[in-house]
């Protein structure tokens, strides 16, 4: 029969510094030397089995990890926010193995893990995005069988995703991808930009800071450095374009960022406010109000406090 | 015992030097030509460059086969790296995940090295090229991703048609070697996806 | 000011307390230990084991009871810790020949040097509820050290020491003996084993009619998955290791889609051997083998139709499953996908699931497949608002199309009401 050792704390095991071993984050380094060096291309890694599920951020969690110092400062977002519960379950995670230093201010964050947005504020140089992918590869549901798509990608046959993306246009009269548009890198590599809406795609055109992009199941890495050609697919008849929406934000009034639905009752009532809580916390703070302001407050949804 | 005696010691603290190392690489090989500075907190073996030293203790280990010139590879520095980082010192440039070179020295060229496949671009060398300065020579124009624009890099002491091996190695995008210059704590990341002129 | 309403960190505590609570369930009831599980649900542990790629009873009966008998949640509890662990080296490869043999049935003989062994099996017994169990035993009296069963009948340790040689101390010692939860009740009055218990794939071996094993081209270090990112077309270390942590569904799924026709292998149970072998390791600075324990094992190997081409003459195909515990089904079916995944080694064609590397590698990780599954119950709203922008923008630019093509053509008639 076996013994165990208890650790001194239960609760705490002695773990390292950002939780993996010094020889994982070694491996993991090297992955994103060679994906900055060869910008969209999937860089296979040893993906460690993480305490959190698979398809729950293990591959961001182990680039955050991989990279992250005394001296960062760590914004964690889902959704745009940072109070959505599985953020606040990754922040909790670096909090207690790296004791990170934590923000929601998108502009005070060296690293910002996300998945499914990019910040709405611009982002700086020296910062560091860092991407949950779930699926890396953005010819997959073209072609089922990763021996394939690692040709396709080496021999830079993308035809598949044009056919595929003009089947749309002629039986819809446009590409109906809304999310995870694929981008072409640096005029070579067709990536998957992660399932941000396509609303964020131009945000990755040369953006002056670094996007790293981790897939913890599929086992990738890749990587756009900082001012990188990120150009989404499209057609010169039907050409690229984002969502919009009618109306403003409820909450703070911008008429420029990515919204979110919210139904606020059973008679086909809808709010739509920012997905971005920092960006419409910080307009709000700025004397910015929406329209439905009032409601939401009196509704519980924002609490008023004063200044 | 002797030989511990003459190896000189590594990181003091390796989690923490080899994350703040690493980050200057990273910053190096994301941004071509922006100079880096590694913390001058480890006193290298003979023949390697602080920088040098720093990035093969923050990277190399015994999953990466390390290629140094002979000299090297036979000296202290051969026995620093085995000991320090478990590496395997090989003799063929072609298995090497990392190597050294002088730059000054005539072999191996860039294309001796591993370039990588068409499936597998990322499994090729990352070449440290150690310099005479990394400012104040020849100038040298950068384009590429990493680059708002162009920039310029005045590096000292490449050998002759060093120039030409990095615009060949470019053309074998997106296969081929990464290279980092090296010269003191200082070092310059010119990844393969770094277009490189020789200024007017 | 506003602030949005944050109540995420609470929340997140409170679904924890949640479920200590849950798990605890009814305080009336007396609380499980690890140790009644580890020994009263030994075939659940073994499989937390497999799943979990660890060999290790206690965390396993630990694993089932934190995550109250979810077998995937406790083989995700298994890996997590797994993959922390330190690792001192690799151990010498496990002589299966040498298992010390609890139950051992060949399909293809009706009888064999050591013969047939049914030892602790479901296969016989009619699946009737035994109501009996409803009630609990009186606590008997602590076992004496020799532990449950194995020191008693036939299989006691002058007995054993006579005829398997080398086992017979780890038979003999309780600290590296399984608990004896496989034994069954009417082993006592059975025969004593027979010494040599030669493994049925090794008598087809020496007449030349069974493919060989043979390790591939200088025995090279096998693969480690947990380390290192698979790649296409895998070799046999590759799947072998990957079925082994593989979920035992979806490989009996596909094991029997074979069977079925999906797959072209007509396959007899050579041999499954379930008993508990000898872990060895040669620590650097010894350079000498030192006993590490023993681990309960089962292995199958089928027969497989036979193979042959001008130049090699016809061999039986072999396919081969072994797995931590007595698992008998998830070893057959391993063995069954084994021989499956040869196919291409075969030249044999590959239509079918069974048969495509890539396809049953990937899905057969029930730790990924439920963690992926699973992540779609996290928020995916700033994706779904994408889509409804785009479904009602296209609607509402079809209706203006037809209310246009309509009024074009009939100017009289109203246009048709929206969907």
């Amino acid at each position: 029969m076996t013994v165990h050792q208890m650790p001194a704390d239960d609760t705490k095991p002695a773990y390292n510094y950002a939780y993996l071993d010094e020889q994982t984050k070694r491996m993991i380094r090297r992955a994103l030397l060679k994906a900055v060096a060869v910008p969209g291309y999937q860089v296979p890694f040893g993906s460690r089995e993480m305490p959190l599920a698979r398809g729950w951020g293990t591959g961001g969690i182990q680039i955050t990890a991989a990279i992250i110092g005394p001296a960062d400062t760590l914004k964690v977002i889902d959704q745009g926010a940072d109070d959505t519960t599985n953020a606040v379950s990754i922040r909790r995670f670096f909090e207690r193995t790296a004791d990170a230093r934590t923000c929601e201010a998108t502009d005070e964050a060296t690293i910002i893990q996300t998945r499914h947005r990019i910040p709405e504020a611009p982002l700086k140089s020296g910062q560091v995005m860092v991407y949950q992918v779930p699926t890396p590869e953005p010819l997959r549901r073209l072609e089922p069988r990763e021996a394939e798509t690692r040709k396709m990608h080496a021999w830079a046959e993308y035809g598949l995703m044009q056919v595929k993306l003009y089947e749309d246009i002629a039986r819809y009269g446009e590409i109906t991808k809304t999310y995870d548009y694929p981008v072409m890198v640096n005029d070579r590599y067709v990536m998957a930009p992660s399932p941000i809406p396509k609303f964020d795609n131009p945000k990755m055109h040369m953006s002056p800071a670094l996007q790293l992009f981790g897939a913890g199941r599929e086992k990738r890495i890749y990587a756009l450095p900082p001012y990188t050609s990120v150009k989404s697919l499209d057609f010169e008849d039907h050409p690229f374009r984002i969502q919009s929406w009618t109306q403003p934000c409820g909450l703070c009034g911008a008429g420029d960022s990515y919204l979110d639905e919210v139904v606020i009752d059973d008679q086909g009532g809808r709010m739509f406010v920012c997905s971005d809580s920092h960006y419409c916390e910080t307009r709000r703070a700025e004397g910015h109000r929406g329209t439905m302001l009032g409601d939401a407050a009196a509704s519980g949804l924002v609490e008023e406090t004063t200044p | 015992m002797p030989a511990e005696t003459m190896i000189a010691p590594g990181f003091a603290d390796p989690v923490f030097q080899s994350q703040a190392a690493f980050r200057a690489l990273l910053a190096a090989l994301s941004e071509p030509g922006m100079l880096q500075q590694v913390a001058g907190e480890i006193t290298p073996p003979e023949g390697l460059a602080t920088a040098t030293a720093t990035a093969l203790l923050t990277l190399a280990d015994y999953e990466t086969p390390v290629w140094l010139p002979e000299a090297l590879r036979n000296g202290p520095a051969g026995a620093w790296l085995r000991f320090h980082c478990g590496a395997a010192l090989v003799d063929d440039p072609a298995d090497a995940t990392f190597a050294v070179i002088d730059g000054t020295a005539d072999q191996p060229k860039l294309s001796a090295f591993d370039l990588g496949t068409d499936q597998f671009p990322d499994r090729s060398t990352t070449v440290i090229v150690q310099v005479a300065a990394l400012e104040n020579g020849p100038a040298l124009t950068l384009a590429g991703p990493g680059i708002l624009g162009s920039r310029t890099i005045t590096p000292q002491g490449l050998r002759a048609g060093f120039t030409d091996e990095l615009r060949e190695n470019r053309a074998l995008y997106p296969l081929g070697v990464d290279v980092l210059l090296v010269h003191g704590e200082g070092l310059i990341g010119l990844p393969r996806s770094t277009q490189v002129e020789e200024a007017r | 000011m506003y602030v949005a309403v944050k109540g995420g960190e609470a929340a997140i505590l409170a679904t924890h307390d949640l479920v200590a609570e849950a798990r605890r369930g009814d305080l009336a009831v007396p609380e499980i230990t690890v140790a009644q599980i580890r020994e009263q649900q030994a075939l659940a542990c073994a499989r937390v084991m497999n799943e979990g790629s660890l060999y290790d009873q206690d965390l396993a009966a630990l694993a089932l009871k934190q995550s109250q008998g979810d077998v995937i949640e406790a083989a995700f509890l298994m890996r997590a810790y797994r993959t922390t662990l330190p690792r001192f080296g690799s151990s010498e490869p496990l002589d299966t020949a040498q298992m010390a043999i609890r139950r051992r049935v060949s399909a293809t003989y009706k009888d064999l040097p050591g013969g047939q062994v049914l030892g602790p099996t479901y296969d016989y017994t009619h699946r009737l509820f035994d109501f009996a169990l409803m009630e609990t035993e009186p606590q008997r009296a602590p076992s004496p050290p020799a532990g449950e069963g194995w020191g008693e009948g036939s299989r006691d340790a002058s007995d054993m020491s006579s005829k398997t040689g080398a086992n017979v101390s780890d038979l003999r010692d309780p600290s590296s003996a399984p608990s004896g939860h496989l034994l069954p009740q009417g082993e006592k009055d059975r025969a004593p084993l027979d010494t040599t218990m030669p493994r049925v794939p090794d008598i087809l071996g020496a007449e030349g009619l069974m493919e060989a094993e043979e390790p591939p081209e200088g025995d090279p270090r096998p693969f480690d998955l947990t380390r290192d990112p698979v790649s296409f077309p895998a070799d046999r270390d590759v799947r072998l290791q990957s079925m082994a942590r593989g979920d035992e569904g979806f490989l009996l799924g596909l094991g029997y889609s074979v069977q079925r026709g999906f797959g072209g292998t007509h396959p007899f149970v050579g041999e499954v051997r379930v008993g508990e072998v000898a872990v060895e390791f040669v620590p650097e600075e010894l350079g000498f083998a030192v006993d590490l324990g023993d681990v309960t094992l089962t292995e199958c190997q089928m027969v497989n139709q036979f193979q042959g081409s001008k130049d090699v003459p016809p061999q039986f195909t072999r396919g081969y499953g072994l797995v931590f515990g007595h698992s008998e089904r998830k070893a057959m079916s391993m063995s069954l996908v084994d021989r499956a995944l040869k196919a291409r080694d075969f030249g044999e064609a590959t239509n079918y699931p069974a048969q495509q590397d890539e396809f049953v590698l990937y899905h057969a990780d029930n730790v990924e497949a439920a963690g992926f599954v699973e992540h779609l119950k996290l928020p995916h709203y700033v994706d779904f608002q994408g889509e409804l922008e785009l479904i009602r923008r296209i609607r509402r630019e079809r209706e203006e199309r037809l209310a246009q093509e309509q009024g074009a053509k009939e100017p009289d008639t109203m246009p048709e009401a929206a969907e």
